[in-house]
């Protein structure tokens, strides 16, 4: 049985609504308007222990409230979830002592409080054994590089800090399942490397289940094995990411420098999309014009200085891929 | 002891966090201290122009006068508006971190808002003490002051009973901090709910300077528990078998707020949206 199973899960938010200007506003005294919004329709997907999940989807897809059901905060309107073979809202307690949870949005640790205490009083609420909670802090610490932050209170960390402690707190208690919900918005490049490799480590030492969100895609290509995409609350796609971008966008680039003046007009199937100088860049289908055909045609009936063979870059793949969709943000 | 570990470490540290915010005990102190002196002399004023009347009331001025001081020491021990913590926490979202918790959730807010209260009163109450019950009297102000108790039995009364008083005021916040938390404002319902916690507590007239005919009911209503009582029996106003009647009161109002919080937080959890994000 997989370690967390997802099966035709729903969910749907009532929303208040009122017109806008004072008349709106008094209008909604007397007579509320809400409009309920399907957050989830019919989700489904499972995960075998320490495998490492993607989660992309425009704002308002449906991924926090997925992670959020997951973690038992919020009771869905319909479906299965069974994580360690336990429903987390209904028996949210033994649940939320097996899972760590982020959300990047949000911090977990007192404002007020330095972060070393933060962390004892963590220990307290999940009733770490004190031995064993010393052994594990120490050791996030040196992974997360946390030793010179450990005194200063968590308002006057910087984000990459802030991030960084938000995790080691997720994980005093050991969990076998992380769940990161935007865990790089707004990092630096070094904190999202920091942050990717300390994911990258739980999850192939210690075998640590992460499920995570993004909207950052070298958090995917530098993670995730498998990417689950979701859209207007449904499941659009579930494979390895390579798989996903051959099938979105098969479209191949070359960019060619020419010795003289670029050609107009290349051949059938190939479409130029870039001119610059002596330089274009080509789009072309690899299925239909193969890559050596085109290569060779170019240099027979031209003189070319170089070639260089590209792939759209990931966020043009996931960009066209919510368009084929209609997944753009509602 | 185990079981209990995240719920002393989550008092304790809301405490201490607190206890750090000396300017708003002092300020409130003043402010308290102001109000005593005025209410002090309202009473005698009135104890004064009718001599006959004030043998007849169930308070001497004496009485009246520690319950003034007292009552404007212990203040922040009544439960006036929701904890700002959890008012914001459900404001920003950050209440499905609390949910993530292995804890129950009722407990975990009822010891941290018990701790905020506590945190609060301590500072006030001990100040107010040595202002009204120590430095009165060295001044040459003994009519003036905060007295001490009754006799010893009164005093071991009011120890209990002041520790029923943190539970049952503790027990009450967390149903305004859920009405917050159903409602996403501490306007609202709380503003209306304020006015009534100053009468019904004692904290505007001792309830004994009530009307005959209403003493049963004000008695009996939750609120006498969290001021009125322990003050009440604090100046032996009420002894032998109505001070036990004072406690049991108390403890009967305690289980039912906490029976009807905890019925409303799994309502309002079952029904969450977790607000942004």
């Amino acid at each position: 049985m997989p370690q967390i199973l997802v099966e035709d899960l729903a969910k749907t938010y009532r929303v208040a609504e009122r017109d806008p200007g004072l008349l709106g506003a008094v209008r909604g005294l007397v007579h509320r308007r809400h409009r309920t919004v399907e957050a989830l329709r019919d989700v489904s997907f499972s995960l075998e222990a320490g495998e490492l999940l993607g989660f992309i989807g425009p704002n308002g897809a449906g991924k926090s409230t997925t992670i959020k059901i997951l973690s038992g905060i919020l009771k869905p309107d319909a479906g299965l979830v069974l994580v360690n073979g336990r429903v987390p809202f209904t028996d949210r307690i033994a649940h939320v002592s097996k899972i760590g949870v982020v959300f990047g949005q949000r911090t977990q640790l007192w404002w007020d409080l330095p972060v070393s205490e933060g962390f004892d009083l963590l220990a307290d609420i999940y009733r770490v054994e004190p031995a064993r909670y010393r052994a594990n802090r120490d050791e996030l610490v040196a992974l997360l590089r946390l030793e010179r932050v450990l005194d200063r209170p968590v308002r006057q960390l910087s984000l990459g800090q802030r991030m960084r402690a938000e995790i080691a707190a997720a994980l005093l208690h050991e969990p076998d399942i992380l769940f990161l919900d935007e865990p790089t918005i707004g990092l630096d490049a070094p904190s999202k490397l920091a942050v990717r490799e300390v994911v990258r480590r739980l999850n192939r030492e210690r075998g640590v289940t992460v499920l995570l969100t993004t909207h950052d895609m070298h958090d995917i290509e530098a993670l995730a094995q498998r990417v689950i995409v979701i859209g207007h609350g449904q499941v659009l796609a579930d494979s390895p990411f390579e798989t996903l971008r051959a099938n979105v966008l098969a479209e191949r680039r070359l960019v060619v420098d020419f010795a003289h003046e670029a050609p107009e007009i290349i051949m059938a199937g190939v479409e130029i999309r870039s001119r610059q100088g002596q330089t274009l860049e080509l789009a072309f289908d690899p299925a239909r014009t193969p890559t050596p055909n085109l290569i060779a045609a170019l240099a027979a009936a031209h003189e070319v200085v170089d070639i260089h063979v590209g792939e759209p870059a990931i966020e043009e793949v996931i960009a066209r891929f919510y368009d084929l969709h209609g997944a753009g943000e509602a | 002891m185990d079981a209990a570990r995240p719920y002393v470490a989550a008092f304790a540290s809301r405490f201490l966090l607190m206890l750090q915010y000396c300017a708003a005990a002092v300020a409130g102190f003043a402010t308290q201290c102001w109000w005593g002196a005025i209410k002090v002399m309202i009473y005698a004023a009135f104890y004064a122009a009718a001599p006959g009347a004030a043998d007849a009331s169930p308070m001497s001025l004496a009485q009246a006068i520690t319950y003034v001081w007292m009552a404007q020491a212990l203040l922040a021990l009544t439960p006036w508006g929701a904890d700002p913590d959890i008012a914001q926490a459900v404001r920003t979202g950050s209440v499905a971190y609390d949910r993530l918790r292995p804890v129950d959730t009722y407990w975990l807010w009822y010891v941290r808002s018990g701790a905020w209260m506590v945190s609060r009163a301590a500072p006030r109450a001990a100040l107010m003490l040595l202002a009204a019950g120590l430095a009165l009297p060295l001044l040459g102000l003994s009519d003036w002051a905060w007295g001490p108790p009754t006799d010893l039995t009164a005093a071991a009364f009011f120890a209990v009973s002041l520790l029923l008083a943190v539970a049952l005021s503790s027990a009450m916040l967390m149903l305004v901090n859920l009405v917050v938390a159903a409602t996403l404002t501490d306007r609202g319902a709380v503003t209306l709910y304020n006015p009534l916690v100053i009468v019904l507590s004692g904290n505007l007239l001792p309830l004994a300077l009530y009307p005959d005919w209403a003493q049963t009911a004000l008695l009996m209503q939750p609120f006498a528990g969290m001021l009125d009582i322990p003050l009440r029996l604090y100046v032996g106003q009420l002894s032998g078998a109505w001070a036990w009647a004072g406690l049991g009161l108390q403890v009967f109002w305690t289980l039912v707020l906490i029976l009807v919080g905890r019925a409303a937080l799994t309502r309002v959890m079952t029904r969450l949206d977790v607000q942004g994000g």
